[in-house]
């Protein structure tokens, strides 16, 4: 029992990193844009977030709390809005490769995030400090009634804010016209340029701001599942291929990211959880094997949405397509 | 009474090809008009100018009574004039009703019940039978046109454009189609409908406007109009082109097509019981509105195009000597090739299907010589010599064989295509719009060309669109209406008259007037 609990209490948080690069890149890619540089952009999110709030702290005599994690925020949506914005000018206005952007800015976005936090944070951790405790505080009285509470209430705040981003995200999608024009556009921004929707407009919007919905996943790594510490092991680049792979399996579907990331959560615990609840013991070199489970059902619900042909389920027509309008 | 649309010498070029030239014509309020002519003559792009896609080069258009100036479809829109074009603009995961919110005004609150409503009720007015929950990939086509033309009427339209509607539609689809067009016009909008079908002209409009080659020909009156009189104004006087033209040698059966048929990925039969026979140093001539089966036609005998269940193509190498005959259904691209069956198809973006554009001519030729021979590396002399011998004899004018094609202009491209599809020595040669676009100097380079193969024996197809060259050039003209063998007369015999009629009306098929 008590590893069912730890394992839910593992694959929730996890979940959540994945589920705000997920649902970044739905809105990126319902424009029509495959960007392809989310882990480089949870990387520049991660970084700024960190960044920001570790100087806050330490040029400022009494911190505050609130002010610190709102910092944190801003900076990392804003750090992951410019990564966003290179990859829309390259892709939109120039027309570059999309696959071939997205990749540069994965290691672009890596490469900028981990000299600035060797040169910059030289190495200190901000662990224990002020902001960590920001995002880890859990729900006060309720996340105390017993096992429920630990499992329903026992998360930072940002576990609940991906939540409420996700329905708000299905809402904007669905039932807004800014949405119905978006995903018009991601579907066919010829007939969307000729109702009068500026292609041009939308596509930067979306991108820039899905990039700043992805960021997010790599501040609540570092800030809040990191428990505060700067990482440098490379496991957000892991984790945004995830989201990557997320998109795919929530057949770019805000709701679907909800249960989705958590889902694969769990299964990227498994190597850890499983072994121990079933009471068996489990090799080094299989666990790498084992954390490949979410790639691998991504792919069957691939195979299977493509053999079952619904329209709803693929991927917006145009994605991956440079758009520019015909000569007229 | 005010004219809805005046156009007044309008004047549009593409490069060097004049689209339309001088062309003054007006729009009645309340009327439908028919504008016809044969293909390339300017009926779309004209129709293009008054809907914002192109703008005039020169010319003025006057919206009731005011000159307007139409830079864009939103222009357009707030002109109240929309257009139906033949491929549609529409989202195909959306419902209906949510295709129909795109085009709405950002000032108008967005209430999908409320547009429903809206929609529904134009729906009801006009008797357009849709259902406005369904998405579009599920419609039929005539359905998706249905959409369209709701789409601009919610927008306001009162003068609307009609590209060719009737092409994709059944007969009883057609008919549904008119009696909503009749109501429209009772409720004093305005249609513009391009159609190339002359009894449609006769029973839908009530004036018909004709251009030939880009210019204007005159208006007339629908009642008293005859076919024959239409198909004169259309076609133009026969023009006397000199175009060598052997006898035939030796005829022997080499291609026999039976009960070819072909649907389409919308589900559209394209070809439909399709059967006629191709004859050794014969030209076979198919005339026929593009779009009516000639593409898939060419592809089916080649090997790149399913068939439909019992359709058939056997193939003679030998003349006409039954033991010998192969049948081609069925066969891959290569081993029909192999076999000798070429075909040169100039698609409208030349380069599109046949050469690749980054790469030189030798590449080219190699593309169809790669397999020869048992070394692992491939040949390179032969395909440069005769891509020498092929730059020299057709005149190619290219700074050099190592030039990429693409650079090449059209005619030299066409030039290059031509001519390695005849030095395989084929058996069968189809040609697809082999002069499209060229000069009249290199056109007779290719007719030349083909007739040379002619006398050596070769059963050629070739797909054309000038009448007057198919009637000069080909020795039988298969005519195609709707995908299927709408006749097939004597190139020495017919005339431009019979031709066209039988392009434009299905024989042999009791209701249509």
């Amino acid at each position: 029992m008590d590893t069912l609990i730890a394992w839910i209490l593992r694959a929730i948080p996890f979940g959540t990193i994945i589920m705000y690069g997920a649902m970044g890149e739905i809105i990126t890619e319902k424009s029509g844009n495959l960007n392809l540089g989310v882990p480089g952009i949870m990387y520049l999110g991660g970084f700024a977030g960190f960044a920001s709030a570790y100087l806050y702290e330490n040029s400022v005599a009494n911190p505050n709390m609130v002010f610190c994690a709102a910092l944190a925020i801003v900076c990392a949506f804003l750090a992951a809005m410019a990564g966003g914005l290179i990859y829309s000018f390259l892709t939109i206005s120039l027309r570059a490769n999309q696959n071939v952007t997205g990749l540069a800015l994965t290691t672009f976005g890596m490469g900028v995030a981990n000299f600035f936090g060797v040169y910059i944070l030289n190495g200190s951790t901000a662990s224990q400090s002020l902001v960590y405790k920001t995002f880890q505080t859990k729900i006060p009285v309720l996340s105390g009634l017993g096992v429920p509470g630990q499992i329903l209430f026992g998360y930072g705040f940002m576990v609940y804010a991906a939540i409420v981003l996700a329905i708000v995200l299905h809402v904007f999608l669905n039932r807004t016209r800014t949405g119905l024009n978006l995903r018009a556009i991601g579907e066919n921004p010829a007939t969307a340029d000729a109702d009068g929707i500026s292609v041009t407009r939308y596509k930067y919007l979306a991108t820039c701001l899905g990039a700043g919905i992805s960021g997010l996943g790599g501040l609540y790594y570092v800030l809040d599942y990191n428990q505060g510490i700067w990482a440098t092991t490379g496991q957000i680049e892991a984790l945004g291929w995830l989201a990557v792979a997320l998109v795919i399996f929530t057949t770019w579907k805000p709701l679907n990211a909800i249960w989705g990331s958590y889902l694969f959560g769990t299964l990227y615990w498994l190597y850890q959880f499983l072994p121990t609840l079933m009471g068996f013991s489990v090799p080094g070199y299989v666990t790498d094997l084992i954390q490949m489970v979410p790639y691998v059902v991504t792919i069957i619900v691939l195979v299977v949405t493509s053999l079952r042909k619904k329209r709803e389920n693929q991927p917006p027509a145009s994605l991956g397509l440079a758009y520019f309008r015909e000569e007229r | 009474m005010q004219n809805a649309i005046e156009l007044r010498h309008i004047t549009k070029t593409f490069g060097r090809v004049v689209a339309n030239h001088d062309v003054s014509l007006d729009v009645r309020r309340g009327e439908i008009l028919s504008v016809l002519g044969e293909n390339g003559s300017g009926k779309t792009t004209l129709m293009n100018m008054i809907a914002g896609i192109y703008y005039p080069d020169s010319g003025e258009i006057y919206v009731n009574g005011q000159l307007a100036e139409i830079r864009s479809p939103k222009d357009a829109y707030a002109l109240g004039i929309g257009m139906v074009h033949q491929h549609f603009k529409l989202i195909d995961v959306f419902t209906a009703c949510e295709n129909i919110a795109l085009v709405l005004d950002k000032r108008e609150k967005y209430d999908l019940k409320a547009i429903r409503k809206k929609a529904q009720a134009i729906c009801e007015k006009y008797a357009f039978d849709i259902d406005l929950d369904q998405k579009v990939y599920e419609m039929s086509v005539s359905q998706k046109q249905t959409l369209e033309i709701i789409k601009m009427l919610y927008r306001g339209a009162e003068i609307l454009i009609l590209d060719e509607p009737t092409a994709v539609l059944t007969p009883q689809e057609t008919e549904k189609l008119f009696a909503v067009m009749r109501n429209m016009r009772a409720d004093g909008k305005s249609i513009l409908i391009i159609t190339h079908k002359l009894h449609e002209v006769l029973s839908i409009s009530d004036r018909v406007a004709i251009l030939r080659k880009g210019e204007y020909a005159g208006t007339v009156e629908t009642q008293g109009a005859t076919e024959a009189m239409l198909t004169e104004l259309m076609v133009g006087k026969k023009v006397e082109l000199n175009i060598e033209r052997p006898e035939p040698i030796n005829p022997h059966l080499r291609l026999s097509v039976h009960n070819l048929s072909v649907t389409n990925a919308e589900g559209v039969r394209v070809l439909d019981q399709l059967s006629f026979e191709v004859f050794s140093g014969e030209i076979l001539g198919i005339a026929g509105i593009s779009g009516n089966g000639q593409k898939e036609l060419l592809e089916a005998i080649a090997g790149l195009q399913a068939t439909e269940p019992h359709s058939s193509v056997v193939y003679y190498p030998d003349d006409d000597r039954d033991s010998t005959a192969e049948q081609l259904i069925g066969k891959n691209p290569k081993a029909i090739r192999d076999m000798g069956v070429h075909l040169s198809f100039v698609p409208e973006d030349r380069l599109g299907m046949g050469l690749v554009g980054s790469m030189d001519m030798v590449d080219n030729m190699m593309l169809k010589s790669y397999g020869a021979g048992h070394s692992p590396i491939a040949d390179r002399k032969a395909p440069r010599h005769l891509a020498e011998e092929i730059r020299e004899e057709l005149a190619v004018v290219t700074p050099s064989i190592h030039t990429p094609v693409s650079r090449l202009s059209g005619g030299n491209v066409q030039k290059v295509l031509v001519g390695r599809e005849i030095a395989a020595s084929p058996s069968v040669l189809m040609t697809a719009y082999a002069v499209r676009g060229l000069d009249i100097n290199t056109s007779y380079t290719i007719y030349h060309l083909l007739n040379e193969q002619k006398k050596r024996g070769v059963a050629i197809i070739y797909v054309g669109e000038d009448l007057d060259v198919l009637i000069d050039l080909c020795d039988r003209i298969l005519v195609l209406c709707g995908g299927r063998n709408n006749g097939i007369v004597d190139g020495r015999k017919t005339t431009k008259e019979e031709v066209g009629l039988l392009m434009t009306r299905l024989q042999n098929k009791g209701g249509v007037a």
